[in-house]
């Protein structure tokens, strides 16, 4: 395997005065698609944020293209080309759908080809284009959360919980969006609780307990394996089908 | 009761529906109407003129100052507190420049040789009030982002040592402000006009609209149409998301502080030119119509801190006129009514 795109080592992390990471170990490969599982409250959105630079990291290493970039500003990590779609989507409600866009293309008027994919991808965006995006539904808001971090050419997608709320035939939609980036070998790093969705589109996953990684591989091994799932996520392969 | 039966006069019901819907999705517009048609009916249309424009000249310099302050706290949430004193300084920076070119070309009266006045004071104001708003920013505000309390303080304290260093360069008294010829006097309106033929307008007043017109406008295209203006409105609204986007927000906020600080600069300038005589504390007193207009306006809008310092400008001439002795409560009493009527303000932009 090659250099992973992202890597963390013995990150430890607070929030307020909380320790809330104990030291996670996480490698992203390099043009695929990681899943990050876990039970609720095990330092999931919490990881991805402190990639991005939003927590108080007190100890440990994140890695990006092999570079240190622990404790850099937020901003500076973004525009290395990292992308990040938080848990609550962080839509502009206030601004329109197209004024959400041209902010999220950082570096200059938005590239036609691009955009045109995007609204092949996710047809509300047209659709709604110039209405405010706090008029959105749900399900189209997280269409154009991730039509933002995808405007731009990107090397690492950080998405926290998509499908999160949505009807089964958007969530189709955006696991479609996701193999149409892996076809274009972005690297994806996606917390996700949907076992299904996440099987479908993981080449690796990792799996998250209490602030730490209890369980790295690869997606095939674990969904093959009805007792490490058991036992690392408490649920049967039936449950969530 | 009597009022209240005339408000539950019979009217057909669509109209009744059109002016309510004009009353809630254009509260501004309506209070604007209603407050220059009550005084229409109060007074003889040639004053009603006079004083309407006086309180448009006055609404357009308060809009000046307190426009910077409205973002400073949309968007940084931030109180400062020493905005009067960024007022003061460019009232003095632009008197100096006043002083000493009309000294230099004394007597010529021709309009080009007065804008060669006006415009580098007015300039010089903006610059000055730029700078130190820039240092300020460094220096005072930014260790206590976050902290309205420390806000307080600190821009209290920051506003003392301002004003001191006005009394410092400019000395502790008043400084009269020469008006340059070109903007002194009035304009004519034409004998044969309908109505209001023959009343004559101040033209530094008009002069004063226009700029604060052209301010207004500009200010709304940037924010409606530009990058920065979407990076400042998304800014109110989620500042790490803008970060997350891969935008400094510190060097946002820094710009519209800046900005800000410079606006209330060229304020300032005007109200010396229009009072003709300045002190390190007017910006204090200014402080009062400004605060009024921000929160009356909605905080945060710059539409509605628009026609919030339109409406305490009218309500001051048309009250000062009508009742010498209501004219200081009268700002005051507006803003408690709208307040009542609208907690939010008449454009709200945040929840605070
Ligand atoms: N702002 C905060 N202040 C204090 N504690 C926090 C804060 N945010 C998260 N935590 C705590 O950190 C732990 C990890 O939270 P995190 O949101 O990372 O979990 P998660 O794995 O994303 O869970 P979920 O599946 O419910 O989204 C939790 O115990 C949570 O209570
Ligand atoms: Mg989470």
């Amino acid at each position: 395997m090659s250099d992973p795109i992202l890597s963390l080592t013995g990150v430890r992390a607070d929030i307020d005065q909380y320790h809330i990471l104990h030291g996670v170990d996480l490698q992203v490969p390099k043009g695929e698609l990681t899943v990050l599982l876990g039970r609720n409250g095990a330092g999931k959105s919490t990881t991805l944020r402190t990639i991005m630079g939003l927590t108080t990291v007190t100890g440990g290493q994140v890695r990006f293209q092999g570079e240190d970039i622990t404790g850099q500003p937020t901003p500076r990590i973004a525009r290395k080309g990292i992308a990040f779609v938080p848990e609550n989507m962080g839509i502009f409600s206030l601004l329109t759908v197209r004024e959400n866009m041209v902010l999220a293309a950082v570096s200059g008027p938005m590239d036609e080809q691009r955009l045109n994919w995007i609204f092949e991808l996710f047809p509300p965006m047209k659709k709604f284009w110039n209405r405010p995006a706090g008029n959105l539904s749900g399900g189209q808001k997280q269409m154009l959360a991730i039509a933002r971090a995808v405007i731009e050419p990107r090397e690492l997608l950080l998405v926290d919980e998509p499908t999160k709320g949505l009807a089964p035939a958007i969530i189709n939609d955006l696991a479609d969006a996701f193999e149409q980036l892996k076809q274009q070998q972005v690297s994806i790093l996606l917390v996700e609780q949907n076992f299904n969705f996440s099987r479908r589109l993981g080449q690796s996953v990792a799996v998250m307990n209490d602030g730490g990684v209890v369980y790295a591989g690869q997606m095939a091994e674990l969904a093959d394996n009805e007792e490490l799932q058991q036992e690392l996520l408490g649920l049967g392969l039936g449950a969530h089908q | 009761m009597s009022a209240h039966d005339e408000i539950l006069e019979p009217r057909p019901q669509g109209a009744i529906a059109r002016f309510r819907a004009f009353r809630e999705k254009q509260p501004h517009l309506f209070l604007l109407v209603l407050m220059m048609l009550v005084a229409f009916f109060m007074m003889d249309p040639r004053t009603w003129v006079v004083l309407t424009i006086s309180g448009l000249a006055m609404g357009a310099m308060v809009f000046l100052m307190a426009s910077g302050m409205t973002l400073t706290f949309g968007l940084m949430n931030v109180l400062n507190l020493a905005h009067g004193a960024f007022i003061s300084l460019g009232a003095f920076a632009g008197a100096t420049v006043l002083v000493h070119w009309l000294n230099a070309s004394a007597g010529e009266s021709s309009l080009l040789a007065n804008l060669a006045a006006v415009v580098p004071a007015l300039g010089f104001a903006l610059a000055v009030a730029g700078v130190v708003g820039l240092l300020f920013e460094r220096l005072v505000i930014r260790p206590v982002y976050g902290d309205h309390l420390k806000q307080i303080l600190v821009t209290v304290g920051g506003s003392i040592i301002l004003m001191e260093m006005i009394h410092v360069i400019w000395g502790p008294n008043e400084i009269p402000v020469p008006r340059p010829d070109a903007l002194t006097g009035a304009f004519l309106v034409p004998e044969s006009w309908p109505v209001i033929g023959g009343v004559a307008l101040e033209k530094y007043r008009l002069i004063a609209v226009i700029l604060g017109l052209a301010v207004y406008g500009m200010m709304t295209w940037v924010i409606e149409h530009t990058r920065t203006g979407i990076l400042i409105r998304a800014g109110v609204e989620d500042q790490e998301m803008v970060e997350v986007h891969g935008y400094r927000i510190r060097l946002l906020f820094l710009g519209v502080f800046v900005a800000g600080s410079a606006l209330a600069g060229l304020g300032g300038a005007m109200w010396a030119m229009y009072r003709e005589i300045i002190t390190a504390h007017m910006g204090d007193e200014l402080m009062i119509s400004v605060i009024v207009v921000i929160i009356l306006g909605g905080l945060g809008s710059i539409k509605g801190c628009f026609y919030g310092a339109v409406l305490v400008g009218l309500i001051n001439l048309y009250v000062g006129y009508l009742e010498p002795r209501l004219a200081a409560v009268a700002t005051v009493g507006l803003m408690v009514g709208v307040l009542m009527w609208r907690p939010q303000g008449l454009i709200p932009v945040i929840k605070v």
